[in-house]
């Protein structure tokens, strides 16, 4: 037979364990006398970066046979790999595009969930590069593609991705070493044992069945509940029949939307909710279209339900959001857990929070500032201890009160304009109504991230007298979304403006429509 | 205490005649130092040749029963004049760093040394940093070796090639009384593979008897008129000395392969490499077996013209695989052929590329367009896919689905609240210039942090913002590392401040260790270290340079280390300001912490663990936190409200409860988002009775709160 040498690439991230999974496929080459290379490149690669983990394996009787010793390469080569195992979907990517990957020769594992770069991470709103196509494409790639997600298999026995990478290779049967061997590395190994060969072995079987269905990748939204047709409230009932009044595309989003105005205040915020989806959906009702209805419901619900104080407050006294948080640490069942808040509200956020006239003058006033500012000093609150229970949960039960607070009064104030505004523009520039309502995904975040989301929507509306001058002013809007989301510092929203400007005045000078 | 034990690989440094030696490249080496009878050894740790310092310096015993001298030097310029020793008696010494870099601070004694001449053997040992995974700027040792008559090893990236290396280094060094270079690249450093050990050997001569009886000769001095006897010396002797001494002990290797018009010359350290791209071509067998005839250098310098004549004689056309630029070793050759007057065609940089790391691929490339052009295949290419070169699926999609994975700060690190703070900073006071340095803090250059004009070397941070040292606006930042400040900066940056009346802030960054290149001790570590002296406090060694203004700071405490940050750029005192930012390196630590947790709850202690978490539904998707922070466990995941499409905040598990979430939404008024969770081990009898009547009181709260809410649900 042709000598033949096996090659093995592992693509992962800087501490994946990706030379603790070297060591153990070394051993098991050796205890079944074949020769066997490896090299790595850490450095800098070991601190979060993306590296790669490269083995040559031949048996030793044939290099008996011949007499001599294999001459083996120091990194793999492109075409040239059997098995090209990715710790992530990313890095699977990657190794295709440096050719690791080949259709005819190439056993391609990956695992299949994500481990997002801090480009996507630090996004201002979802920059998460295209997950799903990703995976169709790595599905298609290499003689045969297992994938699944190795991540939550780790998890699911405490132990480590390494492990589970190792399991894969056993499983895959790209190495002629018996699944003992395998065992027998982790062993000798000599950490975490019993959860690295349960690790080992789930991946390994996991594999055998030619790995889970990849289709696991979560969907980018969650899906709205159905629309029942009885209230599980009988006195509430009625609100229930508006929303059944309205368009049938709506009605998810209206559901959800009165939920979310029944938690967060009462049965009356919640019809005034509908009262405003309704007056929006009877605009457009004629034309038989819902687009501008769906984003406004949509748009609303949050906006009703902005996050003040009071409802920080609400939220995180929540019995299902401790349960959640025992769930997240990973507390064991019965082990006993502390969990410390660390709330900061500003003077505004206080002020907010009081009646519109106190709250104001508090605003005003330098003295009052001052002397409030002394409590704003980082708040650290015990949730699960009583005192810090009781304050939040205190302050959780003053939403009964919260129509006559400052931050209502503005927030509602904000939000009838808003409306008035979409009403003005629907009949004649109904797609730029449409971007104008989901331009409120901008303002969201707390104190100062909350003030500039307000201050680049505001930006955008006083545009929209010049953008409905435009042909084009739907696309504009919808695009300087996504500038308002380039940076912080609004740097690109700017420069977007000034040309903007720049343009209009150029085409009212030359009289032509920009 | 380094990044990991080498207990394991120090066992492999007692091996005996005839045992199996196992492990990687650059062990390899320090086996054969000890088989070689090296009486001392010094070095400077950095990637990729860091495992040798952190190997001898847990081989304490076996060193002492070899009577070795080893230290871990306070930098390559250290080692480098600790060559010194080789000088006036016949003692091996082997020095290692990092090169280029390492190779340029130890420029000025190694020109010396390299001058004087040596009567024992002195081998310096690179680790070539060029290539992936290189953090370096692209330079060749190459230069070194010319331009101080030195010479340069680069062998056969094979374990037993590389043992043979090392022996034949320090013989060729005393037989031309020349210091030897013998350069390992990334790969072949961290190689694994296997060669037959022999007994190690105690040094033939002693640095006792040296001291005993001590020997001085003038001509080794570095003054006139030496210094000109002693260039004529390099040229007139020890060169033809090396040349004689490589031929007759046949260094390079040469294949006559079958003959044929063509051969390909190639640097020792491309073998490997070079053998694959010739397999995947058809013209070489797994065994390194091919009809072309070799010339492999395993000495890149100097050259042995002869061999060159005889090798290129019979030739038409001869490649030589040489890699980096300039193209020393072709320049040389064409001359050499030009001297004696063969007409031999020479191909070099003009079918493989002049810059970049010589993968296989670039290779076969360019082996492939040699061939074709000069020897036309007799041989078929073995069944290898070669698709890749034609891609036959959408690269252009991955490219905009594969994000860029730039190095960071690891889970944990103290660095990280520092750098942020300087976020925030930067908010008040608008851009300042950031004069950034070598080390884990250079990661702050990169993404989400961003900071830092410009890099100029270790340590030398403060002295590249020396230009500002008067400032006309606002004053100039310089960050330093610990390791950084030891090895140079207390010299090149504070001494110098000092001195220059500078009115600018330096910051070091104390995180005890030598982090970087593997958490090696410093001078200023606190870890318990019987061989070193550490505990050196920084602080009163800017002091002792006449630092007036120095202030401590905690990087966990955020606010502190903001107000320090603050006062020094806007305190009214002119003169250089000092900040050193302390917290250790969470690497060091977790080993050091993690282990005393697990065994303390198994003892059934009580432990209290802490870990951060974000509230997915008070979370709005704006990932301010993870711009300020940028922790690897700070990440994303999928909005589990279903009128929100951003993605929420989230901490993985790998968390190590560091702190920095909590300091960063406190100091940066982020969100109320981030909570604490203190997970408790082995509670006490109190603990469950306090908790049992928390419990109990909030569970009621919560029930009638619940309640309410469902007698209002549609």
């Amino acid at each position: 037979m042709a000598t033949r040498t096996i090659k093995l690439t592992v693509a992962a991230l800087g501490g994946q364990g990706g030379g603790v999974l070297a060591d153990w496929l070394i051993a098991i080459a050796e205890a079944n006398s074949y020769i066997v290379q490896s090299t790595s490149v850490p450095g800098v690669a070991q601190r979060t970066g993306a590296t790669i983990y490269y083995l040559e394996f031949f048996a030793r009787a044939e290099a008996a046979r011949a007499g001599r010793e294999p001459v083996m390469a120091l990194m793999p080569v492109s075409g040239d790999v059997d098995c090209l195992v990715a710790s992530e979907l990313a890095e699977a990517g990657r190794a295709i595009q440096r050719g690791l990957v080949s259709p005819q020769r190439t056993t391609l594992i990956s695992s299949t969930h994500r481990a997002y770069a801090i480009g996507e991470k630090s996004a201002m709103g979802d920059g998460a590069l295209g997950t799903v196509e990703l995976l169709e494409l790595v599905r298609s790639q290499g003689k045969r593609a297992i994938l699944f997600d190795m991540e939550s298999v780790a998890e699911r026995h405490h132990s480590v991705v390494s492990a589970v990478l190792l399991g894969a290779i056993c499983g895959a049967g790209v190495l002629p070493f018996p699944r003992a061997s395998f065992e027998d590395a982790i062993r000798a190994g000599g950490l975490a044992v019993k959860t690295n060969l349960a690790a080992f072995a789930d991946a390994c079987e996991l594999v055998q069945r030619g790995g889970a269905d990849p289709a696991d990748v979560a969907p980018r939204r969650r899906p709205l509940p159905p629309v029942p047709t009885r209230a599980q409230t009988p006195t509430l009932q009625p609100l229930l029949e508006r929303i059944h009044g309205l368009p049938q595309s709506v009605q998810q989003v209206a559901l959800e939307g009165t939920r979310r105005c029944l938690d967060y205040q009462d049965p009356a915020y919640a019809a005034l909710y509908l009262e405003r989806v309704a007056g929006v959906a009877a605009l457009e009702g004629a034309a038989g279209r819902d687009m501008l209805t769906e984003a406004t419901a949509r748009s609303l619900a949050l906006w009703m339900t902005f996050e003040d104080t009071l409802r920080v407050a609400q939220l995180k006294t929540r019995r299902a959001r401790f349960e959640r948080v025992r769930a997240e640490v990973r507390a064991a069942p019965g082990q006993l857990i502390e969990v410390t808040e660390f709330m900061k509200p500003r003077v505004e956020e206080i002020a907010g929070t009081l009646p519109v006239v106190l709250g104001r003058r508090v605003l005003a006033s330098t003295r009052l500032r001052r002397w409030l500012n002394r409590w704003t000093d980082g708040r650290q609150i015990r949730t699960t201890r009583l005192g810090g229970f009781v304050l939040l949960y205190g302050l959780a039960g003053m939403r009964r009160w919260r129509r006559a607070t400052l931050r209502f009064h503005e927030e509602n104030a904000r939000i009838e304009a808003w409306l008035r505004r979409l009403a003005a523009l629907a009949p004649a520039h109904y797609e730029l109504a449409v971007e104008l309502a989901r331009a409120q995904r901008l303002i969201k975040g707390y104190g100062e991230t909350h003030e500039r989301g307000w201050r680049n929507f505001s930006q955008l509306v006083d545009l929209i007298d010049v953008l409905s001058a435009r042909p084009d002013g739907a696309s504009v809007l919808s695009r300087l979304q996504e500038t308002a989301l380039a940076d912080e510092e609004g740097v690109a929203l700017r420069r977007e403006l000034a040309a903007l400007a720049a343009g209009s005045q150029s085409a009212a000078a030359s009289g032509v429509p920009a | 205490m380094a990044e990991r034990s080498f207990a394991r690989e120090v066992q492999s440094l007692r091996l005996g005649a005839g045992e199996e030696f196992r492990g990687e490249g650059i062990l390899a080496v320090t086996k054969a130092l000890l088989q070689a009878g090296v009486a001392y050894v010094g070095g400077y740790q950095g990637a990729p040749i860091s495992h040798l310092m952190d190997v001898l310096a847990d081989a304490e015993d076996i060193l002492n029963e070899l009577g070795v001298h080893f230290e871990a030097s306070a930098s390559e310029a250290t080692a480098a004049a600790m060559l010194a020793a080789s000088i006036n008696y016949p003692l091996r010494g082997a020095v290692s760093w990092k090169s280029t870099v390492g190779t340029n601070v130890a420029s000025d004694a190694l020109s010396n040394l390299a001058s004087a001449g040596v009567r024992g053997g002195a081998l310096i040992i690179l680790g070539e940093d060029y290539g992936e995974g290189a953090s370096i700027m692209q330079e060749r040792t190459h230069a070194f070796a010319m331009k101080s008559q030195m010479w340069l090893l680069d062998p056969r990236p094979h374990l037993p090639e590389i043992v043979r290396a090392v022996e034949h280094g320090f013989e060729l060094s005393e037989a031309s009384h020349t210091p030897v270079m013998l350069m390992l690249r990334i790969r072949a450093c961290h190689v694994y593979g296997r060669f037959t050990a022999q007994a190690n050997r105690r040094p033939a001569f002693s640095r006792a008897q040296a001291l005993a009886n001590p020997t001085r000769d003038y001509g080794r001095i570095i003054l006139p008129p030496s210094t000109y006897e002693q260039e004529r010396e390099k040229i007139e002797q020890r060169l033809p000395a090396a040349q004689r001494f490589i031929a007759e002990r046949g260094l390079n290797e040469v294949t006559a392969g079958a003959g044929g018009a063509i051969g390909l010359v190639l640097q020792g350290g491309l073998y490997n490499n070079t053998l694959r791209a010739l397999e995947l071509l058809g013209r070489a067998d797994a065994f390194g077996t091919t009809d072309l005839p070799l010339y492999v250098l395993n000495v890149t310098y100097p050259m042995v013209p002869e061999e060159w004549q005889r090798f290129c004689r019979d030739k038409q056309a001869v490649l030589i695989i040489e890699e980096g630029q300039p193209e020393y070793i072709e320049q040389a050759a064409t001359q050499i052929l030009h001297q004696h007057g063969l007409a031999t065609r020479i191909l070099g940089k003009e079918v493989l590329p002049m810059h970049g790391e010589y993968t296989v691929d670039v290779l076969r490339a360019g082996l492939k367009d040699f061939l074709e052009r000069w020897s036309p295949r007799t041989a078929e290419p073995v069944a290898v896919d070669m698709t890749r070169e034609a891609p036959l699926l959408p690269l252009g999609r991955l490219a905009a689905l594969v994000p860029p994975r730039p190095s960071g700060l690891c889970t944990g690190c103290p660095e990280r609240p520092f750098f942020s703070a300087m976020k925030l900073l930067q908010k008040e006071t608008g851009p300042l210039h950031i004069s950034a340095d070598i080390g884990c803090h250079s990661f702050a250059t990169l993404p989400p942090f961003n900071m830092g004009n410009s890099i100029m070397g270790y340590g030398l941070g403060a002295a590249a913002a020396s230009a500002f040292g008067s400032p006309p606006g606002k004053r100039a930042v310089s960050v330093m590392g610990d390791g950084g400040f030891w090895h140079n900066g207390l010299t090149s940056g504070i001494g110098n401040s000092v001195f220059n009346k500078h009115d600018d802030v330096t910051i070091i960054i104390d995180n005890g260790y030598s982090a970087a290149t593997g958490g090696q001790d410093i001078p200023s570590s606190r870890a318990a270290n019987e061989q070193r002296q550490g505990n050196n406090s920084i602080v009163d060694a800017v002091r002792g340079v006449g630092i007036k203004w120095v202030k401590h700071t905690h990087t966990y405490n955020m606010r502190e280390t903001l107000r320090t940050l603050r006062e020094a750029l806007n305190s009214d005192y002119r003169g250089p300001k000092v900040i050193v930012a302390e917290g250790e390196c969470q690497l060091n630590r977790q080993r050091r912490v993690r282990p005393l947790m697990r065994k303390a709850i198994e003892a059934g202690e009580r432990v209290v663990r802490e870990r951060f978490g974000v509230d997915a539904d008070t979370c709005t998707g704006d990932h301010s936190c993870i711009r300020l922070s940028g922790c690897p466990s700070l990440t994303v995941k999928e909005n589990p409200d279903p009128l929100r499409s951003d993605p929420v905040a989230y901490v993985d598990n790998s968390c190590v409860g560091c702190g920095v979430c909590g300091e960063v939404a406190d100091a940066a008024v982020l969100c109320p988002s981030f909570y604490r969770a203190d997970l408790l081990y082995n509670p006490t009898r109190w603990d469950r009775f306090m908790h049992r009547l928390r419990a109990a009181l909030i569970g009621w709260l919560q029930e009638s709160s619940e309640r309410r809410r469902l007698r209002q649900t549609v």
